[in-house]
């Protein structure tokens, strides 16, 4: 199809819109501004197929084509969200095809996939779009029969005429619709959901047939009329520069027809110091790369090991916090007080995304103007990094998403499309494609942050929890956290202990960190749910009946404002389902195996589970996983939506069990899979999930599902064993899988 | 140096070093781009290929070594996409990124030309060195035994997706 014409121009409403993008706010009306305009844009395209806004495309034989704006990095939303277009717009599924939109905010909206966003964000502006469609289609069959639109209705891609029993395919429609004014999108009444006849079944991806035959989808599968095929070697040590290379050995190597030195900026998510080579074959790029010697300038970095770090947060756990993040009661009073007092110290490592395919982007430069064929979860934050570091103007890059072999929140940041931009610059007219090794993915990480926390809390003569205080020692600078280092002062059990306190110190760790799938709850979960664990033994109660009485009655809690709103009855109602499905307190389990529970919201959405564990010596075994989620309403996919919630739980394992980064002189250590363990096949145990549909709009599901499944591990290794594991990864307290 | 290969029944030839990779070899110079590149040491399985009908780590396959075996990629599994394993993994759709399935699908074609009705273990052991970084490990049980149950009640055709729940418990 033909690009539809377009005022170029960016008005204020849309700076706006775009300045919120780039600072990750999202709001549903800036959202709904551009669909009215692409919704206004409706015409006949050059492909004789006919347009009805951005989204949609009709052609005359009845194909309906929706666009899919988002970049798919396994999530499911090149499925997910033209569902709820084709569910408004009462297309036959059977014979939609779904085309990936290109990063265009003018046209599309807001383009990302991150914070488990694209359902809270899309749920009411895709279903607009999809009524908008239905309405012009309505209205152009009424005009045809001349009779009133109330008399005709739409289903499966066909308009029905009631008295008369007269039908009218989309494909027959299609011209005249695009005639039609637009309606307005806010004044469009959209289906009541016990009428959905798509959103809400199961339905296999749009991608699933082209994944099992091995057709080109990936990022690293971009292949072009002449593409050449680039390496990039940066400083083994975060931020180091270049002093010398010997480019001369490398471009005589066979294949080679580039090596050159790149000098980079500060900027650790940026384009850095590195040397590029660039040869007829990624494998020759590659063994020319194994020939190179470069002299760096390693920079203060050198200096950092996780020793090292691990040495600082312990001198900073003794004295006072910098920072008081919240302050309710009087935790010292409560403590002097308390019938029981529980002390205990946490910590977590840093993780490394590992996407299994790693970082590439191909990029050609050519007259001034770059396309780029990306991965990106962050196409605009993408084009304003790539324009700022080539000095160009966004407006003549051209960006085209691919599918991700998985993100996790590793492609928010933009890096590699630095660096194939900058290349490709080096050879006009030439596209190239440059790959990471995964070597360079592991080293080059923007990995989760590691974290200390010391705690101590109060119960009183009953068993409640009287007193709470964290001292998290993190990464940051003066008052600010570090990427995803970070702690609100809200995060659970604030609000729902009489006396607490949040502190927080904060040190450069010169190591890149940022958001890994659940951020921040993926590690503050492991500590919060554990240490309520340890105050369940110590008020000598069951770990949910502990639990069920902290959240107290069904209600929402929130700030004066009205903000950072958590609903203890909806945390109560997936708990005790969880307890319920999982047999909690009714089976009798064999020596040595035990249940553990735990509880988080995050990213909207209330998850309780429930791991059940064997621990022979230092082997353990996780017999299931049970996992209850309330994310609102409607599960737009079933058969995605459990895929992803078994996938989070067994993330979630992985990470427990066998994953750290370490640091030794500014440098990761583990550098592949064999010192960067991931869970396998045998490892795997079932998965039980189950959604409550409750009477809110749906959330997202990429995240929230995985942050309870790591105490509910140690908890349950603790229920089985007798240990406390206080630290992860497991296989660092003696365990291993068995 | 050039090398004739046996790729999915036809005959290609690649003008490629000696040292080069099988699996740089398909993708890069023969243009078959389904065999992923996740590890290169061999601790993924994403490049898995079939040489002579064996499941085998593409990357740490020379190409100088292949000589007259006959390498099968995923682009070869079947004619149409109608193998028992492709069939069960749209039924039951078992991807979620997708990236490392053509490895898991020609690991898990090998073992069933061997085995046509696995055990759990059977499973566990001959796909253990398949990682799946979105952790799809249950929808791939579930598609094997699927699959195993295609072949054996001699392959009706799935149609189009399940209504249930999906593999995986």
């Amino acid at each position: 199809m033909t690009p539809l014409p377009l005022e170029p121009a960016i008005d204020r409403r849309t700076f706006l819109r775009v300045s919120a993008l780039a600072g990750g706010g999202l709001l549903l009306a800036p959202v709904l501004e551009p669909l009215d305009r692409a919704l206004a844009a409706a015409g006949a395209g050059a492909t004789g197929a006919t347009a009805l806004g951005e989204f949609i495309r009709i052609a005359a034989d009845g194909t309906v084509t929706i666009v899919a704006k988002n970049p798919e990095i396994g999530q499911g939303v090149k499925t997910m969200l033209p569902m709820l277009i084709a569910e408004e717009l009462d297309a036959d599924w059977a014979s939609v095809k779904v085309e990936q939109a290109p990063s265009d905010p003018t046209r599309f909206g807001d383009q990302f996939a991150g914070g488990s966003r694209a359902t809270p964000g899309n749920w009411d502006g895709m279903r607009r779009v999809g009524a908008a469609g239905r309405h012009l289609l309505i209205a152009a069959a009424a005009a045809t029969w001349n009779v009133p639109e109330s008399e005709c209705s739409a289903a499966a891609s066909t308009v029905t005429h009631g008295p008369s029993g007269r039908k009218l395919g989309y494909g027959k429609l299609a011209a005249k619709a695009a005639t039609l004014p637009p309606p307005d999108l806010q004044s469009l009444t959209l289906k009541d959901p016990k009428d959905y006849t798509l959103v809400g079944t199961p339905r296999a991806g749009v991608d699933t047939p082209a994944i099992v035959t091995g057709r080109p989808l990936y990022g690293i599968d971009v292949r072009l009329p002449g593409m050449l095929y680039a390496v990039f070697e940066k400083c083994p040590v975060f931020g180091g520069k270049v002093v010398s290379a010997n480019l001369d050995v490398v471009k005589a190597q066979p294949g080679v027809r580039q090596a050159f030195v790149v000098k980079g900026g500060a900027e650790l998510n940026g384009l850095l110091d590195g040397v590029a080579v660039v040869a007829e074959s990624w494998w020759a790029a590659k063994s020319a790369r194994e020939k190179l010697e470069v002299r760096w300038d390693e920079g203060p970095a050198a200096e950092v090991s996780s020793e090292g770090l691990a040495k600082r947060a312990a001198e900073l756990a003794g004295a006072t916090p910098t920072r008081s993040l919240r302050k309710d009661g009087d935790v010292a009073k409560a403590l002097a007080g308390a019938a029981k007092t529980v002390k205990a110290s946490y910590a977590y490592p840093f993780l490394s995304h590992a996407t299994l395919e790693p970082q590439n982007c191909t990029a050609r430069f050519d007259g001034g103007k770059l396309e780029l064929w990306s991965t990106t979860q962050t196409p605009q934050p993408g084009r304003e990094l790539v324009a700022r570091t080539l000095g160009m103007d966004g407006k003549d890059i051209t960006i085209h998403l691919v599918r991700a072999g998985g993100g996790f929140g590793r492609r928010l940041s933009n890096d590699y499309m630095a660096e194939a931009a900058w290349i490709a610059k080096q050879v006009p007219g030439t596209p190239v494609k440059l790959l990471w090794t995964r070597e360079d993915d592991m080293r080059h990480d923007f990995y989760r942050p590691a974290g200390f926390h010391h705690l101590e809390a109060g119960l009183d003569a009953a068993g409640r929890l009287l007193a709470w205080r964290d001292h998290f020692v993190t990464f940051g600078e003066g008052e600010r956290f570090a990427p995803s280092a970070g702690i609100q002062p809200t995060e659970f059990p604030s609000r729902f202990v009489p006396n607490f306190e949040l502190g927080a110190s904060v040190f450069p760790p010169l190591v890149p960190t940022g958001a890994l799938r659940a951020p921040g709850s993926n590690g503050l979960a492991f500590v919060f749910q554990s240490f309520l664990d340890e105050l369940a033994g110590a008020a000598g109660k069951d770990p949910v009946r502990f639990r069920l009485d902290l959240l107290g009655e069904p209600r929402v809690v929130s700030e004066p404002d009205g903000k950072a709103a958590y609903d203890a009855g909806r945390m109560r109602a997936v708990l005790e389902r969880v307890a319920e499905r999982s047999g909690w307190g009714r089976r009798t389990l064999a020596s040595g195996t035990g249940l553990g529970v735990a509880f988080h919201y995050s990213h909207l959405g209330y998850f309780a589970e429930v791991v059940e564990a064997s621990v022979v010596a230092d082997a353990v075994k996780v017999n299931k996983v049970w996992v209850v989620g309330d994310i609102g309403s409607t599960i737009i996919n079933p058969l995605h939506a459990e895929n992803e919630a078994q996938g989070a739980a067994l993330e979630g394992l992985s990470h427990a069990m066998a994953q750290a980064i370490t640091i030794d002189r500014g440098r990761a250590q583990q550098s592949n899979f064999p010192e960067y363990e991931l869970l396998r096949h045998a490892q795997a145990p079932p998965v039980d999930v189950e959604f409550l549909k409750t009477d809110h709009a749906p959330t997202g599901l990429g995240e929230p599902a995985l942050p309870p499944v790591i105490p509910a591990l140690c908890n349950a290794i603790f229920a089985a064993s007798g240990k406390r594991v206080r630290s992860l990864p497991l296989s660092r307290e003696g365990l291993r899988w068995g | 140096m050039k090398y004739t290969l046996s790729v999915n029944g036809k005959s290609m030839t690649a003008d490629v070093s000696a040292d080069t990779p099988l699996l740089w070899v398909l993708r890069d110079a023969l243009g078959l781009t389904g065999t992923k590149y996740g590890c290169g040491v061999a601790a993924c399985g994403a490049c898995t290929v079939h040489l002579d009908g064996h499941a085998v780590r593409s990357c740490q396959v020379p190409v100088a070594s292949v000589a007259r075996q006959k390498v099968t990629t995923i682009e070869g599994l079947s004619r149409d996409g109608t193998h028992p394993l492709q069939r069960a993994w749209r039924e039951l759709d078992v991807p979620q990124c997708g990236y490392c399935q053509a490895g898991q699908l020609m690991a898990a074609a090998a073992l069933l030309a061997k085995t046509p009705q696995p055990s759990d273990a059977q499973i566990d052991e001959a796909m253990s060195g398949n990682l799946c970084r979105c952790a799809t490990y249950l929808r791939i049980r579930a598609g094997i035994q699927r699959a195993a149950q295609l072949m054996a009640t001699g392959a009706p055709k799935p149609s189009g997706v399940s209504q249930g729940s999906g593999g995986g418990r």
